[in-house]
């Protein structure tokens, strides 16, 4: 059994408790240690400019041309906090159980209660920095909700948030890079860590634009390489999302927790070809207006407005009276692929179903509507040449998010001494269900409020050590072994394109080991992948040379780690023989078709450790404790 | 299902100072529900396949938001269609038999690296030099303590929707970033939170602006109308105002 180092105490004083016995570091020391950061999303970016401006020297990369660039940028709706500026009862405690129950009881008490705790925080942070959130007619700043909750505690900037937040972070990031506190690497895709002594003392990093392999030396390094949601090849992730960060870590000894939970996004623009590269998310916050229904007519071809409203079905309100159209994601998904499937869909594939604003246009008129998501109407009209004011928008589920990640314990600390990991990366705050809008709360809180000070407990430690040199032996092996690979790609010269691969391998994952999961399937679709793993090695076709801009040598890159996380993936869903949250195994739901748990046998967080290339991963627990709530079935009747 | 055939020029660079020029392809039974970027993957495809480089050009998020792909289509930044970024350009805009042309940004402190890949870290540069608010963390009042009017919030909040793509450096003929500079100078300038900076802010941000070999603004408003979010020219007059401020004290 992994232990999570939680501290003792009552669930609300565990983290202000700890919080004052962290061993501090003193100015003197933190400017003599080095911290890498790779990415510079919201936890990247936060935690990049809290700790330089902590004194802490900072060495910060990513893959984009700009740390502006990463992928937080394009969250849509919103970002949580238990402020109760609506006055409508919400509280650091209400913000917790939600996280909690909508993760389906998968997630760690302590961990989640910090989260809620330090959400408020956040917000003041943001408004300081100049975010321009919502505002009411009176100044104060305005909230919405969002999927699975009964309160109103989503901060918002139009449909734009996540732009907003990470502009806000990449200006504190910049201020930083301008006091030369952080050394800015863009266009630098980490490739491996260098462990020293067991210990992650630095990285080794490729120049995407000369293609040179950089050694890096370090006192910690951090991970902020966000989700593998583009293991399944379409997701509503952007197009340079990957893995590759964090599976070199758990190549290197860091555990992987939870990898088959990925979030699959119930409002998204249906699939129209097979050219198709990724998939558009239209916000969750377009549910709080929205009303989703299909035909009670089966293969009905007649276009929305043809049919009349006593034949429509509303199927969430019709099954979950008390949420309706705001269930959690995981739910929205599986009833729409359930109709879908049912042969009830919309559209010439039957792949979708509706979501239809026209009641809302008729209540609050459309000048109101317009307000609210203009911007999200534009970019579906943009997309899809129709026009959402008039008719209702066709959407269907797709993969967003991941809340598997590495194993880490409560400092935020993987199994591999001095390496830590933040945001999306790690598996800690949203169990097996993530909830809307909280996302960038954990980025946000992992990177300002939790790593600058929990990354204390290991850097105290650090104090007495000679500064870290890249020229130990550790890196120039790394190094080596880095350049061996790459040759190996560039050198293969077969017949398949990496895009070719990783469309092969999106298919197996989302056929398989998407919404809904069986054991037969997943024994096909292991099979399946090591033989794909097997292709993609020997006949791969990387065109061009190392020591320039190749942006195949990349992809190949990534996709080999998608192969081998999506075997990971499929091993992991086999295992956890229930139902929770995004994890929906046939077997194992209620006469109702709903997602049915078995607390005795899987109350625990898996973590997956490497045993070498040619050895099975050994499958490792954490068993959850609950203090403060009991699980039960989750409802939202 | 619709398809189209279309017959494409793309400007072809091995490095930044090799010598550049356009290749064509024809590209056949095109689905016009593709994005242009899309008809960029189908095209590398077969490139790769024909054991030629694939075309190199920036691109990440593919839903208008995070400012990486940057391209002239048809000599207009992020092609014909307003308001809209080349990612979210679908090839319903475009007619059977057409012929497109796509080149990079064409601009002095953007120099071409690849292909259709430009270096923009000026941009970065420029932000660094004072597009910030200085508050450490942890130092923040609480949200509510400083009341923003809602129409002073929603004019920060038009001026901070700029994605830094650098569409509008592209089609000024100066190559002004004007637009971008001052987007972000009227962002801060607006709120009450950027004040205490904001003689210093605009003073270094329009400096390093220069440094970096930007043009002048003769005020075309060319910039306005090619701007994928539709930034408006008014922040211009909103920067100078502030400059000529900074300046006199």
């Amino acid at each position: 059994m992994l232990d999570a180092k939680i501290p003792d105490g009552l669930l609300s004083e565990k983290w202000s408790n700890y919080k004052s016995k962290i061993p501090l570091v003193s100015p003197a020391n933190k400017q003599k240690q080095t911290v890498i950061i790779i990415g510079t999303g919201l936890a990247g970016a936060s935690a990049a400019s809290s700790m330089a401006e902590m004194g802490y020297n900072v060495k910060s990369f990513c893959f984009q041309d700009s740390p502006r660039r990463a992928h937080s940028i394009a969250a849509q709706g919103g970002i949580n906090a238990a402020k109760n500026y609506q006055n409508d009862g919400d509280s650091v405690y209400r913000l917790f159980y939600d996280t909690i129950k909508g993760g389906d009881y998968r997630s760690r008490e302590a961990n989640v209660y910090r989260l809620a705790e330090v959400s408020g925080n956040i917000i003041d942070q943001c408004v300081a920095q100049g975010v321009p959130f919502a505002r009411e007619y009176g100044g104060t700043l305005d909230n919405r909700s969002f999927g699975g909750v009964q309160v109103s505690r989503t901060f918002y900037a139009k449909g734009q948030t996540g732009q907003q937040l990470l502009l806000g972070a990449y200006s504190a990031l910049s201020r930083q890079i301008e006091k030369g506190k952080v050394q800015m690497f863009t266009k630098h895709e980490m490739v491996d860590i260098v462990l020293v002594d067991g210990h992650a003392k630095g990285i080794i990093a490729r120049n995407l634009i000369t293609g040179e392999l950089e050694k890096h030396a370090s006192n910690a390094v951090v991970l902020a390489t966000g989700g593998y949601g583009n293991v399944y090849y379409l997701s509503t992730n952007a197009m340079g999302s990957n893995a590759t960060a964090a599976w070199k870590a758990y190549k290197k000894g860091a555990m992987f927790s939870n990898p088959c939970f990925a979030q699959i996004h119930p409002t998204c623009i249906p699939v129209s070809g097979d050219y198709q590269s990724k998939l558009t998310l239209m916000s969750e916050s377009l549910r709080n207006d929205g009303r989703i229904w299909v035909s009670k007519k089966k293969g009905d071809a007649r276009t929305p407005d043809e049919i009349p409203e006593s034949e429509r079905d509303y199927y969430l309100e019709r099954r979950y009276p008390a949420f309706g159209n705001l269930v959690p994601r995981d739910i929205a998904s599986r009833a729409a692929k359930e109709r879908c499937d049912a042969g009830y869909g919309a559209g010439s594939t039957g792949q979708s179903v509706y979501l239809d604003f026209a009641d809302a246009i008729d209540q609050q008129g459309k000048d109101v509507v317009r307000t609210k998501y203009g911007n999200l109407f534009e970019m579906y009209n943009k997309i899809t040449g129709e026009d959402p004011y008039n008719n209702p928008m066709r959407i269907y589920p797709a993969v967003h998010y991941t809340m598997g990640g590495l194993w880490v314990d409560y400092n935020l600390m993987t199994t591999v001494p001095g390496l830590f990991a933040i945001g999306e990366c790690n598996f800690s705050d949203h169990g097996a269900n993530r909830l809307g809008a909280s996302a960038l709360m954990q980025g946000l809180a992992d990177g300002y409020f939790v790593l600058p000070y929990t990354i204390g407990t290991y850097l105290s430690n650090q104090i007495n050590d000679e500064p870290m040199s890249s020229s130990d032996p550790a890196f120039e092996k790394t190094k080596q072994s880095v350049k061996t690979s790459i040759d190996k790609l560039l050198n293969n010269k077969g017949n398949k394109s990496v895009e070719s691969l990783h469309k092969s391998l999106g298919e197996i994952m989302w056929n398989n080991c998407g919404m809904s999961r069986n054991k037969e399937n997943l024994k096909t679709a292991l099979d399946d992948v090591g033989a794909l793993k097997n292709t993609f090695w020997s006949d791969v076709k990387v065109p061009g040379r190392e020591n320039e801009i190749n942006l195949e040598l990349e992809k190949a890159g990534r996709v080999a780690d998608f192969i081998e996380l999506g075997e990971l993936m499929i091993r992991d869903a086999l295992v956890r023989e229930e139902s929770c949250g995004a994890h929906f195994r046939e077997e194992h739901q209620t006469n109702e078709g709903e997602a049915l748990r078995d607390d005795e046998n899987f109350n625990f967080v898996s973590a997956w450790e490497s045993q070498g290339d040619l050895k099975e991963p050994k499958l490792q627990k954490e068993k959850l404790e609950f203090e403060t709530v009991t699980p039960t079935q989750r409802s939202y009747k | 299902m619709n398809t189209i055939n279309i017959t494409l020029k793309v400007w072809r660079q091995r490095a930044t100072g090799s010598k550049g020029a356009f290749e064509t392809y024809e590209m056949e039974n095109i689905n016009s529900h593709m994005s242009f970027l899309e008809l960029l993957d189908v095209l590398n495809e077969r490139l790769i396949k024909d054991d030629k480089d694939p075309i190199a050009f920036e691109h990440d998020c593919r839903e208008g938001i995070c400012g990486s792909c940057a391209m002239s289509i048809n000599g207009e930044a992020h092609g014909p269609v307003k308001a809209t970024t080349a990612c979210q350009l679908h090839m319903f805009n475009f007619k059977d038999g057409d012929t497109i042309t796509a080149e990079p940004w064409r601009a002095e402190s953007f120099p071409i690296l690849k292909d259709l890949v430009t270096d923009r870290s000026s941009f970065d540069r420029i932000i660094q030099a004072g597009g910030y608010i200085s508050v450490n963390t942890g130092s923040a009042p609480d949200g509510n303590a400083i009341p923003i009017a809602q129409d002073i919030a929603q004019h920060a909040f038009d001026a901070a929707a700029c994605i830094g793509c650098g569409a509008c450096v592209s089609t000024c003929k100066n190559s002004s970033a004007n637009l971008f500079v001052s987007a972000k100078i009227a962002q801060f300038s607006s709120l009450p939170q950027g004040e205490p900076e904001q003689r210093k802010r605009v003073l270094k941000m329009v400096h390093q602006m220069d440094e970096e070999g930007f043009g002048h603004c003769t005020n075309t408003g060319a910039c306005e109308a090619t701007c994928p979010k539709e930034i408006s020219t008014g922040y211009i007059e909103e920067m100078n105002r502030e400059y000529i401020k900074a300046s006199l004290k």
